[in-house]
Protein backbone atom coordinates (compact mmCIF):
# COMPACT_ATOMS: atom_id res chain seq x y z
CA UNK A 1 0.00 0.00 0.00
CA UNK A 2 2.39 2.31 -1.10
CA UNK A 3 -0.12 5.59 -1.89
CA UNK A 4 -3.46 4.08 -1.17
CA UNK A 5 -6.45 5.40 -3.96
CA UNK A 6 -8.55 6.86 -0.91
CA UNK A 7 -5.35 8.97 -0.19
CA UNK A 8 -5.03 10.29 -3.71
CA UNK A 9 -9.08 11.48 -3.98
CA UNK A 10 -7.99 13.37 -1.03
CA UNK A 11 -5.16 14.81 -2.25
CA UNK A 12 -7.26 16.13 -5.13
CA UNK A 13 -10.08 16.61 -3.21
CA UNK A 14 -7.98 18.95 -0.94
CA UNK A 15 -6.15 20.75 -3.74
CA UNK A 16 -9.24 21.30 -5.51
CA UNK A 17 -10.66 23.10 -2.19
CA UNK A 18 -8.10 25.57 -1.43
CA UNK A 19 -7.83 26.76 -4.75
CA UNK A 20 -11.49 27.10 -4.23
CA UNK A 21 -10.91 28.77 -0.99
CA UNK A 22 -8.32 30.92 -2.92
CA UNK A 23 -10.36 32.34 -5.76
CA UNK A 24 -13.19 32.69 -3.19
CA UNK A 25 -11.14 34.44 -0.65
CA UNK A 26 -9.45 36.78 -3.43
CA UNK A 27 -13.29 37.67 -4.94
CA UNK A 28 -15.35 38.37 -1.84
CA UNK A 29 -12.27 40.69 -0.85
CA UNK A 30 -12.39 42.50 -4.26
CA UNK A 31 -16.10 42.29 -4.70
CA UNK A 32 -16.07 44.49 -0.93
CA UNK A 33 -13.42 46.35 -2.07
CA UNK A 34 -14.50 47.86 -5.58
CA UNK A 35 -18.46 47.15 -5.47
CA UNK A 36 -19.60 46.53 -1.71
CA UNK A 37 -22.43 44.57 -2.21
CA UNK A 38 -25.58 45.30 0.27
CA UNK A 39 -28.66 43.14 1.65
CA UNK A 40 -28.58 39.41 1.38
CA UNK A 41 -25.86 39.33 -1.03
CA UNK A 42 -23.31 41.00 0.98
CA UNK A 43 -24.02 38.23 3.49
CA UNK A 44 -23.75 35.79 0.73
CA UNK A 45 -20.76 37.10 -0.61
CA UNK A 46 -18.97 37.26 3.17
CA UNK A 47 -19.79 33.97 3.63
CA UNK A 48 -18.39 32.98 0.21
CA UNK A 49 -14.43 31.92 1.36
CA UNK A 50 -15.98 30.47 4.24
CA UNK A 51 -17.94 27.31 2.09
CA UNK A 52 -14.02 25.75 0.64
CA UNK A 53 -13.26 25.54 4.42
CA UNK A 54 -16.41 23.97 5.35
CA UNK A 55 -15.26 21.95 2.61
CA UNK A 56 -11.74 20.49 3.74
CA UNK A 57 -13.64 19.05 6.47
CA UNK A 58 -15.70 17.48 4.46
CA UNK A 59 -12.79 16.31 2.52
CA UNK A 60 -11.16 14.93 5.91
CA UNK A 61 -14.16 13.47 6.97
CA UNK A 62 -14.71 11.63 3.73
CA UNK A 63 -11.05 10.52 4.00
CA UNK A 64 -11.91 8.83 7.52
CA UNK A 65 -15.03 7.30 5.93
CA UNK A 66 -12.78 5.86 3.01
CA UNK A 67 -9.61 4.64 4.56
CA UNK A 68 -9.21 1.17 4.45
CA UNK A 69 -6.46 0.46 6.59
CA UNK A 70 -7.84 0.34 10.34
CA UNK A 71 -4.88 1.33 11.62
CA UNK A 72 -4.00 4.38 10.20
CA UNK A 73 -7.77 5.37 10.15
CA UNK A 74 -7.09 5.15 13.83
CA UNK A 75 -4.22 7.20 13.74
CA UNK A 76 -5.99 9.80 11.91
CA UNK A 77 -8.93 9.79 14.33
CA UNK A 78 -6.93 10.80 17.34
CA UNK A 79 -5.01 13.53 15.84
CA UNK A 80 -8.34 14.99 14.90
CA UNK A 81 -9.54 14.16 18.86
CA UNK A 82 -6.64 15.97 19.45
CA UNK A 83 -7.02 19.03 16.87
CA UNK A 84 -11.02 19.24 17.87
CA UNK A 85 -10.23 19.24 21.88
CA UNK A 86 -6.90 22.08 21.57
CA UNK A 87 -9.62 24.18 19.61
CA UNK A 88 -12.32 24.04 21.73
CA UNK A 89 -10.07 24.83 24.90
CA UNK A 90 -8.45 27.56 23.02
CA UNK A 91 -11.20 29.15 21.93
CA UNK A 92 -13.42 28.80 25.13
CA UNK A 93 -10.01 29.84 26.71
CA UNK A 94 -10.13 33.13 24.74
CA UNK A 95 -13.79 33.32 24.67
CA UNK A 96 -13.39 34.15 28.52
CA UNK A 97 -10.37 36.05 28.75
CA UNK A 98 -11.99 38.44 25.72
CA UNK A 99 -15.17 38.29 28.24
CA UNK A 100 -13.31 39.79 31.44
CA UNK A 101 -11.66 42.06 28.49
CA UNK A 102 -8.06 40.80 28.57
CA UNK A 103 -8.19 39.85 25.59
CA UNK A 104 -8.90 41.53 22.61
CA UNK A 105 -11.62 40.62 20.11
CA UNK A 106 -10.45 37.47 17.86
CA UNK A 107 -12.61 35.95 14.56
CA UNK A 108 -13.92 33.20 14.67
CA UNK A 109 -12.51 31.99 11.37
CA UNK A 110 -9.17 31.37 13.66
CA UNK A 111 -10.96 28.19 14.96
CA UNK A 112 -10.39 26.66 11.64
CA UNK A 113 -6.90 27.86 11.24
CA UNK A 114 -6.44 26.49 15.55
CA UNK A 115 -7.66 23.39 14.75
CA UNK A 116 -5.77 23.28 11.56
CA UNK A 117 -2.89 23.74 13.29
CA UNK A 118 -3.87 20.96 15.92
CA UNK A 119 -3.96 18.04 12.95
CA UNK A 120 -0.32 19.34 13.51
CA UNK A 121 0.15 18.57 17.02
CA UNK A 122 -2.33 15.30 16.72
CA UNK A 123 0.69 14.29 14.69
CA UNK A 124 3.35 14.60 16.91
CA UNK A 125 1.54 13.04 19.71
CA UNK A 126 1.12 10.16 17.24
CA UNK A 127 4.45 10.06 16.65
CA UNK A 128 5.29 10.35 20.47
CA UNK A 129 2.84 7.79 21.75
CA UNK A 130 4.09 5.35 18.57
CA UNK A 131 7.71 5.81 19.63
CA UNK A 132 7.03 5.10 23.41
CA UNK A 133 5.03 2.30 22.80
CA UNK A 134 7.77 0.65 20.54
CA UNK A 135 10.41 1.26 23.47
CA UNK B 1 -2.57 -7.87 22.45
CA UNK B 2 0.10 -10.53 22.39
CA UNK B 3 0.14 -12.89 19.40
CA UNK B 4 2.25 -14.89 17.22
CA UNK B 5 1.91 -13.12 14.09
CA UNK B 6 5.93 -12.01 13.79
CA UNK B 7 6.76 -15.57 14.52
CA UNK B 8 4.03 -17.17 11.63
CA UNK B 9 5.21 -14.57 9.14
CA UNK B 10 9.05 -15.62 9.78
CA UNK B 11 8.30 -18.83 9.61
CA UNK B 12 6.82 -18.69 5.83
CA UNK B 13 9.55 -15.98 4.87
CA UNK B 14 7.81 -13.26 4.91
CA UNK B 15 8.45 -9.68 5.30
CA UNK B 16 5.94 -7.04 7.02
CA UNK B 17 5.43 -4.81 3.82
CA UNK B 18 4.91 -8.65 2.26
CA UNK B 19 2.32 -9.52 4.93
CA UNK B 20 0.79 -5.84 4.18
CA UNK B 21 0.10 -6.48 0.70
CA UNK B 22 -0.94 -9.12 1.30
CA UNK B 23 -3.54 -8.17 4.31
CA UNK B 24 -3.85 -4.83 1.89
CA UNK B 25 -2.74 -2.81 4.93
CA UNK B 26 -0.18 -0.56 5.51
CA UNK B 27 3.10 -2.08 7.48
CA UNK B 28 3.20 0.29 10.26
CA UNK B 29 -0.72 -1.88 10.37
CA UNK B 30 1.34 -4.76 10.70
CA UNK B 31 4.23 -3.82 13.12
CA UNK B 32 1.73 -1.90 15.50
CA UNK B 33 -0.48 -5.60 14.94
CA UNK B 34 2.83 -7.70 15.79
CA UNK B 35 4.08 -5.90 18.65
CA UNK B 36 0.76 -5.89 20.15
CA UNK B 37 0.29 -2.16 20.17
CA UNK B 38 -3.50 -2.25 17.96
CA UNK B 39 -5.47 -4.90 18.34
CA UNK B 40 -7.05 -5.67 14.80
CA UNK B 41 -11.18 -5.66 14.22
CA UNK B 42 -12.75 -8.75 14.50
CA UNK B 43 -12.81 -9.01 9.88
CA UNK B 44 -8.85 -7.99 9.78
CA UNK B 45 -8.22 -10.48 12.48
CA UNK B 46 -10.32 -13.17 10.17
CA UNK B 47 -8.69 -12.01 7.13
CA UNK B 48 -4.83 -12.78 8.79
CA UNK B 49 -6.29 -16.19 10.08
CA UNK B 50 -7.24 -16.96 6.99
CA UNK B 51 -4.44 -16.17 5.20
CA UNK B 52 -2.21 -18.50 7.52
CA UNK B 53 -4.98 -21.36 7.36
CA UNK B 54 -5.49 -21.31 11.42
CA UNK B 55 -7.78 -20.04 13.55
CA UNK B 56 -7.93 -16.73 15.38
CA UNK B 57 -7.19 -17.86 19.17
CA UNK B 58 -4.02 -19.37 17.39
CA UNK B 59 -2.50 -16.23 16.30
CA UNK B 60 -4.14 -13.67 19.03
CA UNK B 61 -3.90 -15.05 22.66
CA UNK B 62 -6.50 -13.98 24.79
CA UNK B 63 -5.85 -10.90 27.48
CA UNK B 64 -7.07 -13.81 30.25
CA UNK B 65 -4.82 -16.57 29.53
CA UNK B 66 -1.86 -14.36 28.05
Amino acid sequence: MAFPPEMKRYTRRLIATMALYGVALVGANMWFHYAPPSGLLAYFVAILPALPIMGVFVVIGRLLLEMRDEYVKMLLVRQSLVATGLTLSITTAWGFLEGFHLAPHAQGYYAATIWFAGLGVGGCVNAILERRARA
Amino acid sequence: MNNHLRTLRAERGWSQQDLAQLLEVSRQSVNAIETGRYDPSLPLAFRIAELFGCAIEDIFISPSKG
